[in-house]
């Protein structure tokens, strides 16, 4: 590992030193933004390589009229709402799920299947299962979805709140302000993607897109490639994530994907509504589709006062730029999204970065 | 039905009648025999060594009863007889308080009255007094125990935070992790196929083995419900110093850190029942450490890092893998409910 450490330091090192400016990588994944904090990536790069954390985590970029609809449910008498339990402390307008448990039915589960099966043992009450995440656990929605059509359920709902990277990544690229050289992209959304979905970005915007997995030396390896292409001007599209991800992905999950849902326009928390970013099911399901047959309009809300999750998201400011930072806001009694999930960036810097944090 | 052929816990055996007598006769005496028990007196009588006397209480309400490596019996020993031990006394006796539900298995209490009893033996404590409540149905989840221990102070031995200089070392008995990750693992829902065990056991053999060879013990602490993270930050704080720890040198099981890792926990912050964190002089760290690999309990043993001078405000800091630094805060998200 040491061969390998002094190895990638060199080329960023020289990198940095080519190029004579900050460079600015963005990582699109809550399990690169936990694991970079996790090894202290951050303390070992030098002061010209500066990582973004993005809009990777699905609780995080999930909007709060999202939260508010789920609420709506949890109030409802006849439904039981089905969670993955990194949504439950996630606050909307009139509290979070968390502050209804003692009232409504919630019940937290570990998989889509879980929910369905909530919906059968439980045929009296409408069972409305919360899916969020990105591609990575769309292919188990999905699966459930088609489960309960063929079993003839007819009390599961989805209410969905699955997002695509990369219109998200389009999105920060496009706005003016933003500093983005390189993306760091993410090794499990990858996995069931192919790492060929980043090449419309590497040739739109020119930008290196470098697929790394997750253990310390995988990020450093990663960003080395990002340097490397950078201090050359080569923007490629690199997995060094070879054991795990192909360019084409796992091709059986991005079928049955296909087959349930298609992409919609959808708002996101920070990056406002982005064309054709979210995944909402096609009118073949849509008696499984919650928003559709409980007749819900999604207007986006407002972030909370002094909340700048929406900069962080995009990689404008560092967590502690926010006033809200450690002050109003911390994981106990989060105020943003980023705050709440595990994954969020403003958790991360909490948990991992105390020192820094008394320095801004 | 006469008393005694139940196989199921009724109310009444917590009436304080005949049922709650057969109870005890049958199910509990027979198994914790001891001559403080039998005598069923309202208080037990204890004849103590010395006036130094440490006491303790905990209460016990894992799920699910029975895990790999343990089960709420033996747990309900250890944590106690740990608490005692950690503080430097030599665990002399315990209170067995058992609140059972209604319509609770005959079977499954015999086998956790057998594990405390056991258990009870290999820490050479005995259980002298006691008491049996039964709630209604659905009031309980199958049985909480609440176990107190009275401990006589280790001659000459005085252990405590402030007692803490730079320069002292970290060290831990063995691998991190495992009691917690082990009842995850079991619990309904998260089912794994697994390997993974607690660690649960009774640590007063292996700290009064320390106390009585070497006198550069500054303190000791079982780092339980928070893991090593909680207790080196609790140790930080009283100590008004800083501490460095180095992944590499903490003990893993690699199946452990699997688990941690698909779960998304850092193991760091994981219970454990058969831990303890020893803060020891520089000097007689490498001491504390072989006495502590010759113990059963101690076989992977290792300094996992030093006491530091505090620049700014109490830290506990690790050095990862690759030489990178981090905070190891004070756990504060929402612990794992119902690990002991």
């Amino acid at each position: 590992m040491q061969k390998r450490m002094l190895e990638a330091r060199k080329v960023i090192d020289s990198a940095c030193e080519k190029l004579g400016r900050q460079i600015n990588v963005m990582e699109v994944c809550g399990t690169h933004t936990v694991a970079i904090f996790r090894h202290g990536i951050k303390s070992i790069l030098p002061a010209g390589l500066k990582l973004l954390s993005g809009p990777g985590c699905p609780v995080c970029v999930t909007d709060q009229s999202y939260i508010d609809t789920v609420l709506q449910f949890a109030d409802r008498e006849d439904c039981i709402v089905a969670t993955y339990g990194d949504m439950i402390r996630v606050p909307g307008r009139g509290g979070s799920l968390e502050t209804r448990q003692s009232k409504g039915d919630i019940e937290v589960v570990l998989s889509s299947e879980d929910a369905l099966q909530l919906a059968k043992d439980n045929p009296e009450k409408k069972v409305i299962f919360v899916a969020v995440g990105f591609e990575t656990t769309t292919p188990a929605t999905a699966v459930a979805v088609m489960e309960a059509d063929e079993q003839k359920i007819d009390n599961f709902y989805i209410l969905s709140g699955h997002k695509l990277v990369v219109p998200a990544m389009r999105a920060l690229l496009s706005a003016k302000n933003n500093s983005i050289d390189a993306f760091l992209c993410p090794g499990h959304v990858s996995v069931i993607t192919g790492y060929g979905v980043f090449r419309e970005i590497v040739e739109d915007f020119n930008r290196p897109c470098v697929v790394a997995g997750f253990e310390a030396m995988q990020i450093i390896e990663g960003l080395a490639e990002i340097c490397r292409q950078l201090a050359e001007d080569k923007p490629e599209l690199k997995s060094i994530y070879s054991a795990v991800v192909t360019e084409q992905g796992n091709t059986a999950a991005r079928k049955i994907v296909a087959e349930c849902f298609e992409p919609a326009d959808g708002y996101w928390r920070g990056l406002g509504n982005i064309e054709k970013s979210t995944l909402r099911l096609r009118e073949k399901y849509s008696k499984f589709d919650a928003v559709k047959q409980f007749n819900i309009t999604e207007t986006p809300s407002e972030e909370p006062k002094g909340c700048r999750c929406g900069e962080v998201l995009c990689g404008l400011i560092d967590p502690p730029q926010c006033g809200l930072f450690a002050m109003g806001c911390t994981p106990d009694e989060p105020v943003g999204a980023c705050m709440v999930s595990a994954e969020g960036a403003c958790s991360a810097w909490f948990k991992y970065c105390r020192k820094e944090r008394r320095e801004q | 039905m006469s008393p005694g052929k139940h196989d199921r816990i009724l109310l009444a055996h917590g009436g304080g009648g005949r049922l709650s007598d057969e109870l005890i006769r049958r199910h509990i005496l027979p198994r914790l025999k001891n001559d403080a028990l039998a005598e069923l007196s309202d208080s037990a009588k204890l004849n103590l060594a010395s006036n130094e006397i440490c006491f303790t209480t905990d209460s016990y309400v894992v799920k699910p009863l029975f895990f790999n490596g343990g089960d709420i019996g033996k747990l309900a020993v250890c944590g106690t007889v740990n608490d005692l031990a950690v503080a430097g006394a030599r665990p002399v006796a315990l209170t067995l308080s058992l609140i059972i539900e209604e319509g609770f298995e005959f079977d499954l209490l015999d086998k956790i009255v057998d594990s405390v009893a056991r258990t009870a033996r290999q820490s050479n404590v005995e259980v002298v007094t006691g008491d049996t409540k039964t709630v209604e149905a659905g009031a309980a989840d199958g049985i909480y125990i609440n176990t107190a221990g009275v401990g006589v102070r280790m001659p000459g031995v005085d252990l405590g935070c402030e007692k803490i200089v730079p320069g002292d070392k970290i060290i831990i008995n063995g691998t991190i992790g495992d009691h917690g990750l082990a009842i995850i693992s079991q619990r309904k829902g998260i089912e794994f196929e697994s390997q993974l065990q607690s660690d649960c056991a009774p640590l007063n053999g292996l700290t009064c083995g320390l106390l009585e060879n070497t006198d550069g013990i500054r303190f000791m602490r079982d780092p339980t419900r928070g893991g090593l993270a909680a207790t080196l930050n609790e140790i930080s704080r009283s100590a008004e110093l800083s501490i460095e720890i180095s992944e590499t040198d903490i003990p893993v099981n690699p199946i452990a850190q699997a688990a941690a890792d698909m779960l998304g926990f850092d193991v760091l912050e994981i219970a454990n029942e058969g831990k303890v964190v020893i803060v020891a002089s520089g000097e007689s760290a490498d001491e504390c450490l072989k006495m502590c690999r010759n113990h059963p309990l101690g076989g992977d043993a290792r300094i996992i890092g030093q006491v530091v001078q505090t620049r700014d405000m109490p830290t506990v800091e690790l050095i990862t893998r690759i030489g990178g630094r981090r905070i190891v805060q004070m756990p504060y998200g929402r612990e794992l409910p119902r690990i002991c």
